[in-house]
């Protein structure tokens, strides 16, 4: 199998440190591989051992922390959980589109942030906590299966047309991911609050289902079919 | 140079389980607080923990925190204190109730109660028979709850330093704690957070070693700043190797597996636990269960052409029971192993995972240290909760799911500690120490002029290497010997780390160079400390301690029984009393005993 062997590998990587360079540019550089590196963050490690001044986030390297998300040939992935010889060479990286690059791989975040805090990402419930847990049955827990899992990783949100043109007023499919979230959980009051504060013509109805976001969901999660619901919503309410 | 200083009342440092959970606790007692972390809060660590908290709510089956303190106090080997384990097991029902009024998304039983599976260590009535005493979501507990915590901090609106790394801790000549100083990931720049109170919740260490189930951003850096500031670090020897990491890749599985019925078989398919742990089998504490595991491997019983791994099968459970309780694990097995659980067993080995040792605290999350006569006095205005303390609850082994038990009992205790002395003694910043930056500076200087040193990658490597060689599973008193002579020249050649990068902006070889200090002095402290305890207690367990009646499997209470504190300065040693008595008079303590599964 290739992947038990060493091998030499093709990168193409956007470069671009804005205290040395004036404009960015892409690099051309090979790297080998051991034995032991299997996915692109292990390339991207092995990589960074050769030159120390190659730039982006990492953490958990499982899939979980949701850091180091990237364009990789033309699509937003996990470098951790991308197999590194599944892709043609060279690998093209580029930063996740749509965000300002900080440097290299690293983009700023705080659009998409800001447009998960504005969905008032928590539980809302006014009634006094009571003594024991409160009750869920497991059909209506069910529910959040699907959307509590998102790892914010902003591949889906930067892979919306929508939200690159509209980062300020579209809430963007991570974000309404998490609205739905909390609109479907039981324990949660303010479904109604939570529709007033969507009802605009660009929060959510910028949406036009081009389905970017579900194609790209590392954890195979379904932005779409949440903004369908919570479009339902809004529908049913109205009459 | 001006270096810009910001005043809270509290700074808080890490924004993962343990930060977050103290950071509610300060931030609606209406304290002016601010939280650093080294990467956006749900990044943090505690987001991959899979398997679930501890709580004795007895949702499944009959239980009580009696039991849950015993079985506590057996897995730590007696190493525990026993008053902090009393404090955190009663906790545990209300703390694991308010996440889920939180929003946690717990799964449910059909009763509409959150959902509990056994776990290793777990006992009804005092050893008997697996409890479920572990509270989930699927095998995203950590995810779930790291997530809620942070939702529940955005409704309280905490104040986040997100992608700012502490680097030093600041103490004026009274030795309090008076912040510390950090650096901007983005900019590069330096600051000073200048705090009446300072809480650390940086996490664990456990790349330390060269393979391990941890982050990359689990470097130790609490542990090391206070090791640098004169704080000592308790029993640092103690490791613990989580059965089932992923041969080679060394990603987790979590014991929760095993919990669902999933069962470690050797190269003829035996089912070996049964011969070492004839009680709870497959569901013995950790340490008991990877030395089997070793054990099998060393003696030829291995999977694999190298023989050098076991199996985890879960094969005979219904892909519907796969599915809903262990999703993410299928997940994991796929992309790192290769294989679907499903269809075929998982090749898993021991791997690094968790440290018990840590920053001396007491249960209330304030630091403690000896002071002339006294073993343990606060230091003025430093707290620290979660995997980088050491309160100690977890003694010489820690049972699984007690971790994010830990992070949220200490975590709240830690904060309402800093509520209260700060109400209590609503003194003014005292002032900073002219030189409060000195330190941070000169490291950095250090990086950017270095010439003709080795990279940082070169270095770290040495150093896991020799971890895992010398203070791995099992320890051996002339590997533990060397090892000291070699990780001290590890971290003299840490001293002359060279980076080519010099960039000002986002500049990740500088963060690991600085990362890799806090990592040897972690790796020092385990050493020595290691090499310096002359008997078998939980996971640490050496070759040469035997197994007499005086000192059953090799553990010697007459000399042993007591905690260990490392100094950085001159690796000096000093030891204190275990504390054997509870907190109150609702139980009696738990008396030594032989430890059998
Ligand atoms: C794979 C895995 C699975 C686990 N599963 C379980 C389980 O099922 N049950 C259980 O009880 N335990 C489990 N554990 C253990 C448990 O998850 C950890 O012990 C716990 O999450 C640690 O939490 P923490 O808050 O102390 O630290 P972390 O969650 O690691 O957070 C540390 C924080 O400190 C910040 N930080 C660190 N250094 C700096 C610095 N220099 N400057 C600024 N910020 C800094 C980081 O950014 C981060 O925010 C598991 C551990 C692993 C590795
Ligand atoms: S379906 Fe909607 S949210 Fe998803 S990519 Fe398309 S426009 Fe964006
Ligand atoms: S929905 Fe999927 S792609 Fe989008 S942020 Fe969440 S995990 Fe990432
Ligand atoms: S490194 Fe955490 S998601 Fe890839």
């Amino acid at each position: 199998m290739s992947a038990n062997t060493k091998r030499t590998v093709q990168f193409k990587i956007y470069r671009y440190d804005p205290d040395k360079d004036n404009a960015p540019y892409m690099q051309d550089i090979t790297v080998e591989l051991e034995q032991s590196d299997k996915k692109l963050l292990d390339a991207l490690v092995r990589l960074k051992v050769k030159d120390d001044s190659l730039a982006f986030r990492r953490s958990c390297r499982e899939g979980v922390c949701g850091s180091d998300a990237m364009n990789v040939n033309g699509k937003n992935r996990l470098a951790c959980l991308t197999d590194v010889d599944e892709l043609p060479q060279p690998i093209v990286l580029r930063p996740l589109p749509g965000l300002p690059v900080v440097r290299d791989l690293i983009v700023d975040m705080t659009q998409f942030f800001k447009q998960y805090h504005s969905i008032k990402p928590y539980l809302i419930n006014n009634d006094p906590p009571p003594e024991r847990e409160r009750l869920q049955s497991p059909e209506e827990r069910e529910e959040l299966n699907g959307l509590y899992e998102c790892i914010l990783c902003a591949c889906c949100s930067t892979s919306c047309p929508s939200f690159w043109w509209n980062p300020d007023k579209f809430v963007g499919p991570a974000g309404l991911l998490a609205a739905y979230r909390f609109i479907a959980d039981t324990r949660d009051q303010a479904t109604n609050e939570r529709l007033d504060n969507l009802e605009d013509p660009y929060r959510l109805f910028r949406c036009h289902t081009i389905m970017n976001c579900v194609d790209v969901c590392p954890k195979g999660l379904n932005p779409t079919k949440a903004i369908g619901k919570i479009k339902e919503m809004m529908v049913r309410r109205a009459v | 140079m001006t270096i810009p200083v910001h005043k809270y009342d509290v700074v808080i440092v890490g924004a993962g389980g343990a930060g977050l959970r103290a950071a509610l606790q300060v931030s609606e007692a209406g304290l002016k607080t601010a939280v650093l972390s080294k990467v956006f809060p749900t990044r943090s660590h505690t987001v991959a923990a899979q398997g679930g908290v501890a709580a004795s709510l007895g949702n499944v089956t009959e239980d009580n925190w009696h039991w849950h303190m015993y079985d506590t106090v057996k897995g730590s080997d007696w190493l525990g204190d026993q008053d902090a384990i009393e404090f955190m097991v009663k906790k545990a029902n209300e703390v694991v109730v308010e996440l889920e009024h939180f929003g946690m998304p717990f799964d449910r039983l059909d009763s509409g109660k959150i959902y509990q599976r056994p776990f290793g260590g777990h006992s009804q009535n005092y050893g008997e028979k697996p409890v479920n005493r572990s509270c989930a979501a699927a095998d995203r507990t950590g995810h779930a709850m790291l997530h809620a915590m942070y939702q529940r901090n955005v409704k309280a609106n905490t104040q986040f330093f997100v992608e700012w790394m502490a680097l030093d801790l600041i103490r004026d000549e009274d030795g309090d704690v008076l912040g510390v100083t950090a650096m901007e990931m983005e900019t590069g720049e330096v600051h000073i957070f200048h705090a009446k109170a300072t809480i650390f919740a940086t996490g664990g260490a456990g790349r330390i070693y060269y393979s391990s189930t941890n982050a990359f951003i689990n470097t130790g850096d609490g542990v090391g700043m206070a090791a640098r500031a004169g704080i000592p670090l308790e029993d640092m020897e103690f490791w613990q190797f989580h059965p089932t990491g992923v041969a080679g890749a060394g990603v987790l599985i979590t014991e929760g597996v095993r919990g669902e019925g999933g069962i470690l078989r050797n190269a003829s398919g035996e089912r070996f636990m049964e011969r070492y742990a004839p009680n709870l089998k497959d569901l013995a504490s950790r340490d008991v269960v990877s030395r089997s595991m070793v054990t099998e491997i060393n003696e030829g019983r291995g999977c694999g052409p190298d023989k050098d791994h076991v199996l985890l099968d879960i094969t005979h459970l219904s892909p519907e029971t796969i599915m809903k309780r262990l999703p993410g694990i299928r997940e994991i097995s796929i992309q790192f192993a290769g294989v679907d659980p499903i269809k075929a067993p998982i090749p898993v080995v021991p791997t690094c995972h968790y440290q018990m040792g840590g920053i001396p605290t007491n249960y209330k999350g304030q630091v403690i240290v000896p002071k002339g006569d006294e073993k343990s006095v606060p230091v003025g205005g430093f707290y620290a909760a979660g995997e980088c303390a050491c309160a100690s609850v977890h003694g010489a082994n820690r049972l699984g799911t007690n971790s994010l038990l830990d992070l949220l009992v200490f975590g709240k205790s830690s904060g309402e500690s800093v509520v209260e002395d700060l109400k209590g003694n609503p003194r003014a910043h005292k002032p900073l120490p002219a030189n409060a930056a000195d330190v941070s500076l000169a490291r950095i200087a250090r990086l950017d002029n270095q010439k003709n040193g080795e990279s940082v990658h070169e270095v770290r490597l040495a150093m896991q290497r020799t971890m895992q060689k010398h203070a791995g599973v099992f320890r051996f008193n002339d590997l533990l010997k060397a090892g000291v002579e070699e990780i001290k020249k590890v971290a003299e050649r840490a001293k002359t780390t060279e980076i080519k990068d010099k960039s000002k902006v986002w500049n990740t070889a500088r963060t690991e160079a600085l990362e890799l200090d806090n990592l040897i002095e972690v790796a020092k402290a385990t050493m020595i400390s290691a090499e310096a305890r002359k008997e078998s207690r939980g996971a640490h367990v050496r070759d040469d301690a035997l197994d007499t009646a005086e000192t059953p499997a090799g553990r010697d209470d007459k000399n042993w029984l007591k905690h260990t504190l490392w100094y950085s300065e001159g690796n000096r040693l000093d030891y204190k009393p275990v504390n054997l008595q509870p907190m109150s008079a609702d139980v009696e303590s738990i008396a030594l005993a032989k430890r059998t599964y």
